[in-house]
């Protein structure tokens, strides 16, 4: 199509309307006149200077108080807080997401504590206690591959950032623990796990314990538990971050406090649950 | 609300940097070839961010909850007080935007019409807003990837929201440096308008304005 006799375009009602509409809006802005303006950018330097010195005084308050656990105490409270809210938040039948057993793959072996000790697997026990210590149980691997066997392949998750897919083999330890939670008192709030040496151990709360997806695991990727990943028995939940899967369980306790906490009295929030 | 955000954004991007220093994997690059890997260790070191993932874990989380309240609060402000119309974008914005670029770099001599804000300043005032609460989103779902699983999954999993959560912190240091740039060219009287939240009148306009009805001082 030929158009010899293309005029420039006349500007559209619209843009005039919308010029007008931005003009309108320099307009509504709050202005004041040049004397006003001095007057009240001075009264506004000085509160708002105020503020960033009160802001500046505030930042190093937090610096100089006692620490809880390495962290300052309002951080502290904060963890605490979070806690609170994410365990008020908290329903026992969101699940972690599963995948594929294809995509998973054996994890880097991150942290040794607690493993450094000599361990013979044949004369390993796990040793199941009450509130105040005392000896419940003393079990051995065929005790807990005798409960019904579970699969998952989750996300492992580390609190440095990384994350790996794997596949675990495990019992439930709601299924392990039912007989013994018939037994104790009804308001054990806690269990503590630590390594046969006791070199390591984690606090967890029963919620998490009790949870579908929190395994005692026996196996990863189809094989056995190799020693760096915690043969022969070590804990998996994607409901905590790496650090909270203790790798050679040789100490469960049912707890009414809070059980102590390796990374916990570092810095860490004790709870640190997803 | 604007200057409560300077120092708790500070805050969340340094401790943020202590958590991410604990798996800094992030780089530009191909295959094993590395442009830049983020972060030098003599980044790490000279701003002290090294070995303090508990601390920056502790900070990240307390500081985040203000973080979030205090964009609440400037959204629900200014959608509360209609200022929401001078900073969202129009349908014209993008060609606006262009041209004020093009007027900024002194290469067209006209800017485009534009109201309290211009059009690149809304798309960016605008943009920041969404990315502020992209951060929060990505930020919740690697807090609690478990309980907030459907968002985890809707940010395309755990590893890819964490990266989501780091570009948009790169994003927001980029827009700091723009920003400030743009406060010092816009000069002084500018900046005083920024903190107290008045515009000057210049005697011409004071005279045009007569006409008008006296502003109110609110």
């Amino acid at each position: 199509m030929n158009e010899p006799d293309k005029q420039p375009r006349p500007p559209r009602e619209a843009d005039e309307e919308r010029a007008a509409r931005l003009q309108a809006q320099m307009l509504d802005a709050p202005m004041i006149s040049e004397a006003a303006f001095r007057t009240k950018s001075r009264r506004a330097f000085i509160v708002g200077g105020s503020a960033a010195l009160a802001g500046v005084f505030g930042w190093r308050w937090i610096w100089t108080q006692r620490t809880v656990d390495n962290i300052p105490f309002l951080l502290r409270e904060g963890h605490r807080l979070n806690e609170q809210l994410w365990r008020g938040l908290y329903d026992a039948d969101r699940l972690a997401p599963t995948f594929a057993v294809s995509r998973s793959r054996m994890p880097r072996a991150n942290g040794r504590l607690g493993l450094q000790s000599e361990l013979d697997l044949n004369a390993w026990s796990l040793r199941v206690e009450g509130p105040d210590g005392a000896l419940l149980d003393t079990l051995g691997l065929a005790d807990i591959q005798a409960l019904p066997p579970v699969e998952m392949t989750t996300e492992l998750k580390c609190i440095e950032g990384w994350s790996e897919i794997v596949h675990w083999t495990g019992a439930r330890f709601s299924d392990f623990a039912a007989k013994y939670l018939d037994r104790l008192p009804a308001s054990l709030g806690y269990v503590g796990l630590a390594t046969p040496d006791r070199e390591y151990y984690v606090g967890m709360d029963m919620a998490s314990m009790l949870h579908a997806q929190t395994l005692l695991c026996y196996a990863m990727q189809g094989a056995p538990l190799t020693m760096i990943h915690g043969a022969p028995l070590r804990l998996v939940t994607p409901l905590k971050y790496g650090v909270k899967n203790l790798k050679r369980i040789g100490v469960i306790r049912f707890s009414a406090e809070r059980p102590a906490d390796y990374w916990a009295e570092r810095g860490y929030d004790w709870y640190i649950g997803h | 609300m604007h200057w409560v955000n300077f120092p708790l954004l500070t805050i969340m991007i340094w401790s943020g940097l202590m958590i991410y220093w604990a798996n800094d994997v992030y780089r530009i690059g191909w295959g094993s070839w590395t442009l830049f890997a983020f972060f030098p260790n003599g980044f790490y070191e000279a701003l002290d961010l090294n070995q303090h993932l508990a601390r920056g874990m502790a900070y990240h989380y307390f500081f985040g909850w203000l973080f979030t309240i205090n964009g609440l609060l400037y959204v629900g402000y200014t959608v509360i007080s209609g200022e929401w119309r001078q900073l969202v974008p129009d349908r014209h914005a993008l060609k606006d935007a262009w041209r004020v670029v093009l007027h900024d770099l002194h290469i067209r001599k006209s800017a485009p019409p534009k109201g309290r804000y211009n059009a690149a300043q809304r798309i960016s005032y605008t943009g920041i807003v969404v990315m502020g609460a992209g951060s929060v989103l990505t930020g919740l779902a690697i807090f609690k990837p478990t309980q907030l699983a459907w968002l985890v999954t809707l940010l395309g999993g755990y590893a890819f929201a964490r990266t989501i959560h780091f570009v948009l912190t790169l994003l927001f240091v980029a827009f700091f440096v723009v920003h400030i740039a743009q406060v010092v060219r816009a000069g002084w009287s500018n900046f005083r308008s920024m903190v107290m939240g008045y515009e000057r009148l210049k005697p011409d306009e004071a005279a045009a304005l007569a006409d008008h009805e006296p502003p109110e001082a609110s």
